[in-house]
């Protein structure tokens, strides 16, 4: 019962997210790959993807807190939530933006 | 230690390892000139230690005195807090983060709103770490406390494999960094930070026993450079981080062959004729209530005579308390106090630590410069069993001193009974001139005393000397010492007035036999006047009998003539003698 309703609330909202990534390494270009293949398959045209290659704007680093790398900050839906790595284990990342697999 | 000392530094300069000072009084001196100029260092220890403010201190001094502008990233503290922290201590961090000479960059890692999905690198801190030092050209670079990271962050065998990366990347920058690191349970740092930042480790240290506090700093390790090893105190104070190396590394203090007067005249005099040596140590030790503190104000007074500051360490009584209880033997001090050449600093030894109070002292002097440093007395500081640390402690001190050529006056309280030769606290071995009050009871009072017990480089006198306190001042009095024993007080003044009568009747003596003599020679001398007088009679009646004699003999001749001419024996009459007739 749940587990329906979950999609129901989140399936209205619309989702703002920015990759933080670091120029052209294996993880950036693995995140990219994952997070567009996750967002078409669960967020199809409610969701907006901005990726930051932090090598060309190092100074957006502060203002969202950035260490690790590659990150992906969920800005909208709040609350804001991050999710590090290269986003690989699909699951945790669903679980992380707090979508239910569709 | 001396000689493995030199050694390292000299090695140190060939091998040229660039220094930063830190600008933290007594760091840069215990480190040699500070931190490992473009290398990374570990400063760790426990909480409210002061590391976050060593930290921000070695880059404040960089940014205003070395003119190395330093990037401070906290993964603790907001920007906003540090800044407030530091303000008590004169910092004005956002005036110099608007010169660009500090950025501030608090790093936020909230656990709570971070999953993880795959691999990770610190890329992210990198980049920012690097915006931030390129933005203001920074030569320091502050990480406080990266630690925080692993709470902060799954998978710790990424954030080692990072901060191996990391702290290579800042030497590779050429920043001088100083990382800070919470203690462990058995390590440096809780994850071990020691193994990666390996070029030098600074421990901080907190710690309470008999309920009073002292943190102490220790060079661990500082690779290619020479360091002091001890434990050293520091204070946290109005003016931030202080650090007392005050244990020189060797005995190699100039000395001054400049005499400066006790303030007692006859114990100058004692002192060889010229009083302690300047920059000498000098105890006074003796039972309660034998002048100690007496003799030191009259030292110090006669320092501020000279024009010497003179700084007084009171342990037992407050400045009003001295002031007024001097005054009562004659001396006012309180004029030199408002000349500026006398401070009374009175503090209680429990009101802070050993190290605390060596700190203190410490900085006190240096702030003041006095040449005359009295400090009454010192076996106060020996609370419970800690005589060893209280001898490490003014040890530190006298060395301290004599480096200064401060010449210092300490009083120790002995204890009744036991040997006055010994000092509670041991540090005999320290001093130069060694003063000993005693009571001597006897005769229903008391009555004070003064020796020498020792006086290093100078003949002094080996007499004891009554001590005593007058409207005047202490004077210092011949005891008397004779047959009877050693007398003091009325006792000798008693013996005194005995030797007077004595001296007197021997007198009178002396001049009853004189008296005796003169009489003699003048009987003498009328006898030899009556002698001579009858000699003289006699020999004008021998005179007049050999002349009847002669007169007879010529008279018989003149007869036997006269009958030979009358008898016609000769043709010739004697025609002379006939006529003489």
């Amino acid at each position: 019962m749940k587990e329906k309703q979950a999609p129901d609330k989140v399936a209205s909202k619309h989702f703002i997210l920015k990759l933080y990534i670091a120029g052209q390494s294996p993880k950036s270009i693995n995140a990219i790959a994952n997070i567009k293949t996750i967002c078409e398959e669960n967020l199809h045209g409610r969701y907006e993807l901005e990726v930051i290659d932090l090598y060309e704007r190092p100074q957006l680093a502060q203002g969202d807190q950035i260490i690790a790398l590659p990150t992906l900050i969920r800005k909208l839906p709040p609350p804001l939530r991050r999710i590090i790595g290269d986003l690989s284990d699909t699951g945790r990342v669903l679980v992380g933006l707090d979508i239910q697999k569709v | 230690m001396m000689v493995k000392s030199k050694k390292t530094s000299q090695t140190g300069l060939r091998a040229g390892l660039k220094k930063s000072p830190t600008g933290i009084a007594g760091l840069d001196q215990i480190t040699d000139g500070g931190l490992p100029q473009g290398r990374p260092t570990l400063v760790c220890g426990g909480t409210g230690c002061g590391k976050t403010l060593l930290a921000m201190e070695f880059l404040v001094h960089g940014a205003t005195e070395f003119n190395e502008p330093g990037v401070f990233m906290s993964f603790e503290e907001t920007v906003r807090d540090l800044t407030e922290n530091v303000v008590s201590l004169g910092f004005d961090l956002q005036e110099m983060i608007a010169r660009k000479q500090l950025v501030l960059d608090y790093v936020y890692v909230e656990r709570s709103e971070i999953e993880e999905s795959g691999e990770y690198d610190l890329e992210g801190l990198f980049i920012r770490l690097g915006a931030a030092i390129d933005a203001i050209g920074a030569r320091r670079v502050v990480l406080d406390t990266i630690e925080t990271l692993f709470a902060g962050l799954p998978d710790p065998a990424i954030l080692r494999a990072e901060l191996r990366r990391l702290f290579r990347w800042l030497k590779d920058k050429g920043v001088t960094a100083v990382i800070t690191g919470e203690r462990g349970d058995k390590t440096l740092t809780r994850q071990g930070l020691e193994e990666y930042v390996s070029d030098c480790v600074i421990v901080l240290d907190h710690r309470v026993s008999e309920q009073t506090s002292s943190r102490r700093l220790r060079v661990v390790k500082y690779r290619g450079s020479t360091h002091g090893t001890n434990e050293y105190p520091f204070l946290i104070d109005a003016d931030g981080i202080s650090v007392l190396p005050v244990t020189a590394l060797g005995l190699k203090h100039k000395v001054s062959a400049e005499r400066v007067s006790s303030g007692v005249p006859r114990l100058d005099a004692m002192l060889g004729g010229k009083g302690y040596y300047r920059g000498s140590s000098v105890l006074i030790s003796g039972t309660a209530g034998t002048g100690k503190s007496s003799l030191a104000a009259h030292f110090a007074n006669n320092a501020c005579l000279r024009g010497d500051r003179v700084l007084y360490f009171s342990f037992e009584e407050s400045p009003d308390q001295i002031i007024r209880n001097m005054r009562s033997i004659g001396l006012d001090l309180q004029p030199w106090i408002k000349a500026g050449l006398l401070q009374i600093h009175a503090h209680r030894p429990s009101s802070a630590g050993l190290e605390t109070h060596l700190a203190l002292k410490h900085q006190l002097i240096m702030r003041f410069k006095p040449q005359v440093v009295i400090m009454d007395p010192l076996n106060s500081f020996v609370i419970g069993d800690n005589a060893i640390e209280v001898k490490s402690m003014l040890m530190r001190l006298v060395d301290f001193l004599k480096t200064q050529q401060i010449t210092g006056l300490f009083t120790n309280l002995a204890q009744g009974g036991g040997p006055v030769e010994q000092t509670e606290v041991a540090i005999s071995s320290l001093i130069d001139t060694w003063l000993l009050l005693r009571d001597i009871d006897s005769g229903g009072e008391r009555n004070r005393c003064l020796s020498i017990l020792k006086s290093r480089g100078m003949a002094h006198s080996n007499q004891i000397r009554e001590f005593l306190l007058t409207d005047q001042g202490v004077e210092l009095r011949d005891v008397y010492v004779g047959p009877e024993g050693v007398l003091t007080g009325s006792a000798r003044l008693t013996k005194e007035a005995e030797n007077q009568a004595t001296l007197l009747i021997r007198d009178q003596e002396v001049e009853l036999r004189q008296i005796e003599l003169e009489r003699k020679r003048t009987t003498l001398e009328a006898q030899i006047a009556m002698l001579r007088a009858e000699f003289a009679v006699q020999e004008v009646a021998s005179q007049k009998v050999i002349g009847q004699e002669t007169a007879e003999k010529a008279k018989l001749a003149q007869g036997r003539v006269d009958m030979g001419v009358s008898r016609k024996v000769d043709a010739k009459p004697n025609k002379g003698k006939g006529a003489s007739k």
